[in-house]
């Protein structure tokens, strides 16, 4: 019982036993096109239509701000900072992190297309005026389907890498990652400073509730530039057109299943 | 001029997946691009060099055989790739989209200063590619301008090339160092007697419609009468049904079987970005209004608990 009673007083950093870390926690995370968006082509074929669509977090980089925040919550992590490349509109985003449970936000101010490498540089040149014990990030932007920023940030930090993260554990001076690969689960340990990408399974993000979006509001905002920074954002790749995939056609509804393995068998002679 | 292919394996058997990037890597030789080589990273991995060296097309193996690649660890392999690609000049590297290479790609190329090119579905030229964005709703023909182009390559969009005829020349690297930064601690593979998702003719896949893990012999019953793989929507994943190396979609697997039969699944956007190239899709659902019927080629309107025992008994 008095132990209990000891445990409330307490902060939560002292929970933890001594050797553990307590670090600030880098969240980037990535202003999209809204998940439920069939996104359509510019007649020009220049570009995608972002013309009147719904915008939200990157939802890769949401479940990254939600683990931060429970890291925060567990007394691993001292503070929490989102960060976002992009336009004006990106303070948005920045926004709902810091509803989330994000302490600061910092824009850098870019135009909206900005490439994995560059998104990468502009991070390592934060990393190196914050320094984060972690940088958590989503595996991949459900918009431009990269998967790339988080390897190069790790690359260009020289920090180590916790991809497709399923599991996340902070332990002595390592991080314990478990990570969705193609035959199933691996688990590794990482030394700190390391950059994490998030798969789906590592958390369900919450919902931020009305009293923290309001509190939002007042928490700091800072807007930097990429010249700040010292980075060339200058891009390497072109884009020479976007199109539309071919459309597939919706076939014929069949009876039932003796129906449906005849079709199979005679006329598509896939069984 | 030279392509070099970083090969998919388990230090013991080279993965089909590494077929299609060298019929990625063949299209780029044609574009000009010089010899095209394969490096087997990993540990004790002879064996995988042997394979790779009957693979139609390639020039010459190169084998960094390191207990340090073992688990090909990105801190450890990719400076060991860098420092290989700066030695040789390569202006080409390619890797299939699978985990591993996802991983440690990117490390590559930020190490060289190169942007990446990640799932290209086809290869316009030695410069320019043509990859999915947005879930596959559109098509993004880009060109590079970097020095060495770094690519990875959708195994569904290019065949894979003959396993075996060739004789190329098998050459033996330098060690890689262990950078002492990282470290391997287990693995939970899943074990099936099933096809593999990635290749597999024909793959069934079950969604939250399955409503337990418990339900999925069903599916499996009639996976094993056809020889098929199975596959699972996210939401059947997220819901604990099957592990998640059963996901199909933007997010998961890529897959283009000759058949796909879709059971309890909706047809997401997410969903159909994984599938939405087979050649024959089945799909099995209890409503009438599933966007997946809008895509399938044979559309059953029926409750999956009846139909999925029938299916079993008649195929
Ligand atoms: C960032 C992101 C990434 C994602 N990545 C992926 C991905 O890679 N792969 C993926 O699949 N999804 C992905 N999703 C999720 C996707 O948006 C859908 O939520 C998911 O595909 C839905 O799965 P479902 O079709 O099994 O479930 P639901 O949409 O709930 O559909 C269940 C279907 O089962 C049918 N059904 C129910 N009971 C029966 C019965 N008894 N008999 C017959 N039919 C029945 C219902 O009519 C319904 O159509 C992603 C989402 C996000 C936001
Ligand atoms: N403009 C951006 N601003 C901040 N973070 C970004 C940006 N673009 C990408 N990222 C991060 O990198 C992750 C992977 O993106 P990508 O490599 O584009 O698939 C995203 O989930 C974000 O965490």
């Amino acid at each position: 019982m008095n132990n209990f009673i000891l445990l409330e007083f307490l902060s939560p950093q002292s929970e933890n036993s001594l050797d553990e870390v307590v670090m600030k926690i880098l969240v980037a995370i990535k202003r999209v096109v809204d998940a439920n968006v069939k996104v359509r082509v510019k007649p020009d074929n220049s570009a995608v239509d972002l013309s009147n669509v719904k915008m939200a977090v990157n939802p890769f980089c949401e479940i990254a701000i939600e683990e931060a925040v429970r890291l925060k919550e567990k007394g691993i992590a001292s503070e929490v900072v989102v960060v976002s490349a992009g336009t004006k509109d990106c303070q948005e985003q920045l926004r709902t992190g810091l509803a989330l449970g994000a302490d600061r936000a910092l824009q850098i101010e870019t135009d909206a297309e900005v490439e994995p490498l560059a998104i990468a540089k502009l991070l390592a040149a934060l990393v190196e005026k914050e320094q984060p014990g972690i940088v958590m990030m989503g595996k991949q932007s459900i918009d431009g389907e990269n998967n790339q920023t988080g390897q190069m940030l790790a690359a260009l930090t020289n920090m180590t890498q916790g991809t497709f993260a399923s599991e996340v554990e902070v332990s002595g001076e390592e991080l314990l990652v478990t990570r969705e690969v193609d035959g199933g689960l691996q688990k590794i340990a990482l030394n700190l400073p390391a950059v994490v990408t998030t798969d789906l399974r590592l958390n369900e993000p919450r919902y931020a509730s009305l009293p923290n979006i309001m509190k939002a509001k007042r928490k700091p905002l800072e807007t930097i530039t990429p010249e700040d920074l010292g980075v060339d954002v200058a891009p390497r790749l072109k884009t020479l057109e976007v199109t539309m995939p071919e459309e597939r056609q919706a076939g014929i509804r069949v009876a039932n299943v003796s129906e449906l393995v005849e079709k199979l068998t005679a006329e598509a002679g896939v069984l | 001029m030279t392509i070099l292919v970083i090969a998919e394996h388990d230090n013991q058997q080279l993965n089909v997946a590494t077929l299609n990037s060298v019929c990625a890597a063949e299209e780029l030789k044609q574009a000009g691009a010089g010899d095209l080589h394969v490096l087997i990273a990993g540990s004790d991995c002879a064996a995988v060099s042997a394979q790779a060296a009957t693979v139609a097309g390639v020039d010459k193996v190169l084998v960094m055989d390191s207990p340090a690649l073992a688990q090909q660890l990105a801190e450890n392999l990719a400076p060991a790739v860098v420092a290989l690609i700066k030695g040789a000049g390569y202006s080409h590297i390619v890797a299939a989209s699978t985990t591993s290479a996802k991983n440690v790609l990117p490390r590559i190329a930020a190490l060289l200063d190169v942007a990446q090119v990640s799932d290209i579905i086809e290869v316009c030229s030695a410069d320019t590619f043509v990859r999915p964005v947005y879930a596959g709703n559109a098509l993004a023909k880009v060109q590079s301008s970097d020095a060495v182009k770094v690519v990875s390559v959708r195994t569904t969009a290019f065949e894979a090339v003959a396993a075996e005829g060739n004789q190329a020349e098998v050459e033996t690297l330098e060690q890689a160092a262990d950078q002492g930064v990282s470290r391997f601690i287990s693995e939970e593979k899943s074990h099936s007697e099933r096809p593999e998702l990635a290749s597999a003719r024909v793959i069934i896949s079950g969604g939250r419609g399955m409503q337990s893990g418990d339900n999925f012999p069903l599916l499996e019953k009639v996976a094993d009468k056809i020889g098929a793989a199975v596959g699972a929507s996210r939401a059947a994943v997220d819901a604990g049904f099957v592990s998640n190396d059963y996901q199909v979609g933007q997010t998961g697997k890529i897959v283009a079987p000759e058949l796909y039969i879709a059971v309890g699944i909706s047809g997401a956007i997410q969903h159909l970005a994984g599938m939405k190239d087979s050649k024959v899709i089945v799909a099995i659902n209890k409503d009438d209004e599933a966007p997946i019927f809008n895509v399938a080629d044979y559309g059953l309107v029926a409750d999956l608990f009846e139909a999925l025992p029938e299916l079993e008994q008649q195929v």
